[in-house]
């Protein structure tokens, strides 16, 4: 022990090769080997009677993805829902964020970035069984827009609601931050130069925000679009993750073909958000 | 101050709107614990704590909670030790690659979960279970813990780019080897980090459900029996309990962690949290 204690003091490299062996093997083997079989597998195909998987290597399992119209539609659905996800959150994300960043006072904006953070941490599953409780027949929504002289909303536009409300905070928080680092010079000059401040806002705040924006859509968006439970949960229809999901157990290849659809969509997303300068926002 | 009267009223009417947003959820979950009636109907008409006793009393409640337990102990474990080796590589060493190392760190709680369970399980069914590693207690630890190493990851890394590497070089040059300085130099810095990385990947891990579905086969850690019960109207009430006690085990860890780094909760802090958080 003390040999090796004195071997790695003497010897850097040894050092950084004896520290990153152990992350670095479990991160390769454990997670991208994983994510590499995942790939393979998406080139296999399952035997009809057995259900068995079969090692027989084909394009089939992307035809039949690319060809039915019930994967296409179900893929629509999803991107859809993602993006109108992302615009409800960037649109109830801004006033709270703008009112951390610029106008409350310190101490109050401490508090209100624990607010935001904490129900991250609170249980997914919990707040997923709250949106149903609340969502349902008699339930609190119902309760609540009553009054209104409205029902409760359906299927399509509860599993909305309830997306936005958990995606929420991950569009907060970059905003925040993004608002954060304008410099308020630059507002003031263009309140000197004669902009009110709807105008200022339009033409100096929400450009300089927007790559936060972009940032915080980032996560708004892939996490719709993988999600199973809330679907299951909240909505009678189908939808990327809950097909994947049903998939797995029977037809392991066409799951994983089906898989590439949001690991696709998200790269090109991602390639777009970094030409936004989203990366620099995160 | 740029903005005017009636913009700051409007602010502040938005962010209210924004909070209630967040948090009636929340509270509503609380209330249902509390119902005498089993079912969800709003608004509660009696009050009661007799679930509370019949849940405690409840044998699948009990078991599920100790392999929770069982589960978030063994993958905080493993997170702590991979956690920590990388970030001292990370934080200390410059070398090619380095970036490579936070991406792949980051990478299994980036990609929706319902992809790192699809992924975890291929590998258990087609190369694990030849082995003779079914599934298992161990296979929910290794999954656990492959995306809880990010959030101790992030804390130490935080912790060692505040504290200067001038100690270690001091205590090197005093003739300590490698883990002296390590024990009595480097470990008494990072302790309290150590420590809030550790709650974090704890609560992630106690709570987690997409990717443990995959990689559980047959057995019920908590959040699994609450999915698995939720449907029963018999046990509605004992899950609204459970949930009410699952809310509280994870935030506790959560605010200590909070209070014991007092990081300056800078853009990437806060992010990295929130990319934490996912699950």
């Amino acid at each position: 022990m003390r040999r090796l204690s004195s071997f790695f003091a003497r010897h850097p490299r040894g050092r950084l090769a004896a520290l990153l062996a152990a992350p670095v093997g479990w991160l390769v083997a454990v997670y991208l080997g994983s994510l590499v079989l995942l790939l393979l597998a998406a080139f296999w195909e399952t035997e009809p009677f057995t259900n068995d998987v079969v090692r027989d290597w084909n394009l089939d399992n992307f035809r039949q993805i690319l060809e039915q119209d019930v994967y296409r539609a179900v893929a629509l659905r999803t991107i859809a829902m993602a993006g109108l996800v992302t615009l409800a959150d960037a649109v109830l994300a801004f006033p709270i964020a703008y009112y951390m960043a610029r106008v409350a006072r310190p101490r109050t904006r401490e508090i209100l970035v624990v607010a935001v953070l904490m129900p991250l941490w609170a249980s997914y599953l919990v707040k997923a069984f709250a949106w149903n409780a609340m969502l349902g027949e008699d339930g609190f929504i119902g309760w609540f827009l009553e009054p209104f002289g409205l029902g409760p909303p359906g299927d399509r536009v509860g599993l909305w609601l309830t997306f936005t409300y958990f995606w929420l905070p991950f569009m907060i928080l970059p905003v925040y931050a993004g608002l954060e680092r304008i410099p308020a010079s630059l507002l003031e000059a263009s309140g000197d130069l004669g902009a009110r401040s709807l105008r200022t806002f339009w033409k100096v705040t929400l450009p300089l925000a927007f790559p936060a924006v972009v940032a915080g859509s980032i996560f708004t968006f892939s996490l719709t679009l993988g999600d199973f439970i809330l679907p299951t949960l909240i909505a009678k229809e189908q939808f990327i993750g809950t097909v994947i999901y049903s998939d797995r157990s029977a037809n392991l290849p066409v799951a994983a073909a089906f898989a590439m659809v949001p690991i696709i969509v998200m790269t090109v997303y991602l390639v777009v958000a970094r030409r936004l300068g989203a990366f620099r926002a995160l | 101050m740029t903005e005017s009267l009636t913009a700051r009223v409007l602010l502040r009417i938005g962010t209210g709107l924004t909070l209630a947003f967040i948090y009636v959820p929340l509270f509503v979950i609380a209330f249902y614990a509390f119902n005498e009636n089993i079912s969800l109907t709003w608004p509660i008409e009696d009050y009661t704590t007799k679930w509370f006793r019949i849940a405690w009393e409840d044998e699948g409640v009990r078991d599920a909670l100790l392999l929770s337990i069982k589960a978030a102990l063994g993958a905080t474990a493993v997170a702590l030790v991979l956690g920590v080796l990388a970030s001292l590589a990370v934080a200390r060493y410059d070398f090619f690659g380095k970036e490579t190392i936070s991406f792949l760190v980051i990478l299994p709680i980036a990609l929706p979960g319902i992809i790192t369970g699809l992924a975890l399980q291929a590998t258990i069914l087609n190369v694990l279970s030849p082995l003779g590693i079914s599934f298992s207690i161990w296979t929910i630890i290794i999954g656990h813990a492959t995306f809880c190493i990010v959030v101790v990851y992030n804390n130490a890394v935080a912790r060692l780019r505040r504290v200067s590497g001038s100690l270690e070089e001091a205590s090197a040059d005093l003739g300590a080897g490698a883990w002296q300085t390590f024990r009595y130099v480097t470990f008494p810095q990072m302790r309290t980090a150590l420590l809030a990385g550790g709650l974090l990947a704890f609560a992630l891990s106690f709570d987690e459900v997409i990717v443990t579905i995959f990689t559980s086969g047959a057995q019920q850690t908590l959040p699994i029996w609450m999915l698995t019960n939720f449907g029963r109207p018999r046990e509605l009430p004992i899950v609204n309990v459970v949930a009410l006690f699952v809310i509280v085990v994870s935030i506790i860890p959560v605010w200590i962690a909070q209070r014991l780094t007092r990081e300056p909760t800078g853009v990437g802090g806060t992010a990295a949290a929130a990319v934490g958080a996912r699950q």
